[in-house]
C-alpha cells in the first residue's frame, strides 16, 4: 500500500493526521458549508448582515418549504424527473444491443464504430447545436420533454455503448460460443445468457447518466424556452429571478437541486465509481 | 424492440439447406439489427448534425424561413471565417480557452496529491472519501451559484477574509482581469473530486508486491511515487487527462450562471461566445456561430484523435 499506512508511523504523525483530516475536509467543503448556512438563516439576518455569525433562529424547514410554495419548482423537480429517467431506460437499452453486437460478433465494421461512438461522446456541444435545435423545432419537438429525452439519449448513446462494449468483451466468449453449438438463437442469448451477466455495468451506467442529465444546463437551456417543460438546473436562473435578493430562498433551492444526485451517489456509491473509473483499473 | 420476433434457429444436423435467408446468415446479419437503434439515433442526433453545423458555417442565417417555407439563408462562402479573424471577442474567448486548457490539467497532479493523502484506513475514511468526492456530483450551475456566493465582496467569504486582514475585497467576477481565474478556480473544485476518485481506485489496484520490492531497494517517498506508484497508475492519468481537457474545453455551464461572459466578454469562452452569438438576445447569427463551432470543434477533434489513437493502440495488444 503506498503511502505507508499511518499505523506505522509514529503516535504523534498519527494523531496529527486524525486532527488535520477533519480540518481538511471543512476547508474542502467550506463553499457548500457557507450556501448551506445561508439557507437556514431568516430574511431578517441576512439584511442586517448577520451572513456568517450564528442565525438568531434556523429556519430551515421555514425556507426550504417557501421554495415549493413561492416558486414553480414543483413542477421543475418533476420535469426533472420526466427527462432524466426515460433517457436512463433508452440510452442504457440502445447501449446493451449496440455494446454486445460491437464485442460479440467479428466483423470489420466493429472496430470503426465502436469508435465513431465513443468520437461522438467527446465532441463540443456547440457542434451539434444549431442542427438538433433547428431539427426539434421542425419537429414540433422543441420546447418539450419528449425532444429533450430523444436528444440526450442518443448523446449518451455514446457512451454508454463505449462502457457495455468493453463489459461484455471481459466476459468469457466461450459462453457465448457454447450457447451457439447448441442452437440458441442470437437474440436469446443476448437475453438470458449475457444481460444477467450485465446487471453491474447496467446499475453503474444507470447511476451515472442519472447524474449526467439531471445536472444538464446547456441543452435545457437550448431545447426550451417555456417555464412548461424546464428540468430544475435550468431553472435555477429563473428562480433566481424570483426569489430577488431573498438569498436564503436561492441557496435553499439551490442545494435543493443538488440532492437528487447526491442521494443517488450515496445509494450507489460502488455502482457509481465503477462506472466513472472505466477501464482505470485495468492494466 | 424489433428483434423480439426472431425465427428460430433451425435443427442442425438437417442436410438439405432449407433454412431461410435469415437463419443462413444470421452471424452476419444479427450484429446490425443489434445495432439498428443506436446507429439510427447517433445519426440523427450527432453524426449528421456536425455536418450540417459545418455547412451552416457558410451561410448568413438568422435561424428563420422565408414566408414561402425556404430557408433565408444566405451563402457567404469563407465570409464567417473572414470575419472571425478580426474579431477581438474571438481571441479573447480563444485566449481564455487556452488558460482553462492550461490551468484545469492542475486538477490531475491535485487529484493525486488528494488521493495519496486520503489513501489511509483510519476509521470513518469511507465517509471522508465520499465527501471529498462530494463537489463532483453536485451540477455544476449549482457549483457556480455556490461560487458566486462565495465570492460576492459584500457577503461571500472571501469579503470576510480580506476584511479581516484589513483590506478590501476585491470583486472577483467583476475584475477583467481576475475573473477568469475565478471561475477556473470554482471548475477545479469538482474536476479535482473527480481525479481524486480515479487516483484512489487506481491506488486500491497498486500491487503490493512491488511496493514491497521498492521498499527493499530503499525506494522511498517522491523516488517510490515517480518510478514505482506513477507508472501502475497510468490508466487512470490517462483517463484522468482525457476528462479533464475534454472538461475545460466545454466549460459552459459556470460561465453562463456566474457571469455570462462578461464583464465586457473578459470571461468568454468559444462555447459560450457561440451560444451568444447564435442564441441570445444580442441576435441570431447561426452562420457565424456555427463558424465559432466549427473551430471548437476541429481544436477539439485534434485532442480526440489522440486519444482514440491512444485507445486504437490498446485495442491492438
Amino acid at each position: 500500500m503506498f503511502p505507508t499506512p499511518i499505523e506505522k508511523s509514529s503516535p504523534g504523525i498519527q494523531t496529527t493526521y486524525k486532527v488535520f483530516l477533519p480540518i481538511a475536509l471543512f476547508i474542502w467543503l467550506l463553499p457548500l458549508l457557507a450556501i448551506f448556512m445561508t439557507s437556514v438563516r431568516s430574511a431578517g439576518d441576512i439584511n442586517a448582515g448577520n451572513v456568517f455569525g450564528w442565525p438568531t433562529s434556523f429556519q430551515m424547514l421555514q425556507n426550504y418549504v417557501a421554495v415549493f410554495t413561492e416558486s414553480e419548482a414543483t413542477t421543475y423537480f418533476l420535469n426533472s424527473l420526466k427527462i432524466t429517467i426515460p433517457t436512463v431506460i433508452l440510452s442504457v437499452a440502445m447501449a446493451c444491443l449496440a455494446g454486445y453486437a460491437l464485442a460479440i460478433y467479428r466483423f470489420k465494421a466493429a472496430l470503426p464504430l465502436f469508435f465513431i461512438f465513443v468520437a461522438g461522446n467527446f465532441v463540443p456541444f456547440q457542434i451539434l447545436m444549431v442542427p438538433v435545435r433547428q431539427l426539434s423545432v421542425e419537429t414540433g419537438l422543441y420546447n418539450t420533454v419528449t425532444g429533450l429525452v430523444l436528444f440526450h439519449a442518443a448523446f449518451q448513446t455514446g457512451f454508454c455503448t463505449l462502457f457495455m462494449r468493453n463489459f461484455i468483451k471481459a466476459l468469457p466468449f466461450e459462453l457465448i460460443e457454447s450457447a451457439r453449438i447448441e442452437g440458441v438463437g442470437e437474440f436469446r442469448i443476448f437475453w438470458h445468457l449475457v444481460l444477467p451477466l450485465v446487471r453491474p455495468a447496467i446499475a453503474a451506467l444507470a447511476v451515472l447518466i442519472f447524474t449526467f442529465i439531471w445536472n444538464d444546463y446547456f441543452w435545457a437551456t437550448v431545447l426550451t424556452n417555456g417555464e412548461a417543460s424546464k428540468p430544475i438546473t435550468a431553472a435555477m436562473k429563473a428562480l433566481n429571478g424570483q426569489f430577488v435578493s431573498r438569498w436564503h430562498l436561492v441557496s435553499a433551492a439551490s442545494l435543493l437541486a443538488a440532492v437528487p444526485p447526491v442521494v443517488m451517489f450515496f445509494l450507489m456509491q460502488k455502482h457509481f465509481i465503477a462506472g466513472l473509473t472505466l477501464g482505470a483499473t485495468k492494466g | 424492440m424489433s428483434v423480439t420476433a426472431l425465427p428460430e434457429t433451425s435443427v442442425p444436423g438437417s442436410m438439405v439447406d432449407n433454412r431461410s435467408w435469415y437463419q443462413r446468415n444470421r452471424l452476419r446479419v444479427a450484429p446490425w439489427l443489434f445495432l439498428a437503434p443506436a446507429i439510427i439515433f447517433f445519426t440523427i442526433y450527432v453524426i449528421a448534425p456536425i455536418f450540417q453545423s459545418i455547412w451552416t458555417s457558410f451561410f448568413e442565417w438568422n435561424g428563420l424561413n422565408n414566408a414561402d417555407g425556404t430557408s433565408s439563408a444566405k451563402w457567404i462562402g469563407l465570409g464567417n471565417y473572414v470575419e472571425l479573424l478580426d474579431d477581438e471577442d474571438f481571441y479573447t474567448s480563444l485566449y481564455n480557452n487556452v488558460l482553462w486548457l492550461v490551468l484545469y490539467l492542475l486538477a490531475v497532479p491535485a487529484g493525486l496529491f488528494i488521493a495519496l493523502f486520503l489513501n489511509q484506513t483510519v476509521t470513518g475514511m469511507r465517509i471522508y472519501k465520499s465527501l471529498f468526492f462530494f463537489p463532483f456530483v453536485i451540477s455544476q450551475v449549482v457549483v457556480g451559484l455556490i461560487f458566486s456566493w462565495f465570492y460576492n465582496p459584500n457577503f461571500g467569504i472571501v469579503g470576510e477574509v480580506w476584511r479581516f486582514f484589513g483590506a478590501a475585497p476585491p470583486s472577483i467576477l467583476g475584475d477583467e482581469d481576475l475573473v477568469t481565474y475565478g471561475i477556473i478556480f470554482a471548475g477545479l473544485w469538482p474536476q479535482i473530486a473527480y481525479c481524486m476518485i480515479l487516483y484512489l481506485t487506481g491506488l486500491n489496484n497498486v500491487s503490493p508486491d512491488q511496493v514491497e520490492a521498492g521498499r527493499l531497494d530503499h525506494a522511498k517517498g517522491w523516488k517510490m511515487l515517480w518510478y514505482v506508484i506513477l507508472p501502475q497508475l497510468k490508466p487512470a492519468t490517462f483517463i484522468a487527462v482525457v476528462v479533464t481537457v475534454i472538461g475545460a474545453l466545454r466549460s459552459f455551464d459556470m460561465i453562463a450562471i456566474m457571469t455570462q461572459g462578461g464583464p465586457y466578454g473578459s470571461s468568454n469562452v468559444l462555447s459560450y461566445y457561440m451560444f451568444e452569438q447564435a442564441l441570445s438576445e444580442f441576435g441570431f447569427r447561426m452562420g457565424y456561430g456555427s463558424a465559432i463551432a466549427t473551430v471548437l470543434f476541429f481544436i477539439m477533434l485534434f485532442f480526440i484523435s489522440y486519444f482514440l489513437w491512444s485507445m486504437y493502440q490498446d485495442e491492438k495488444r
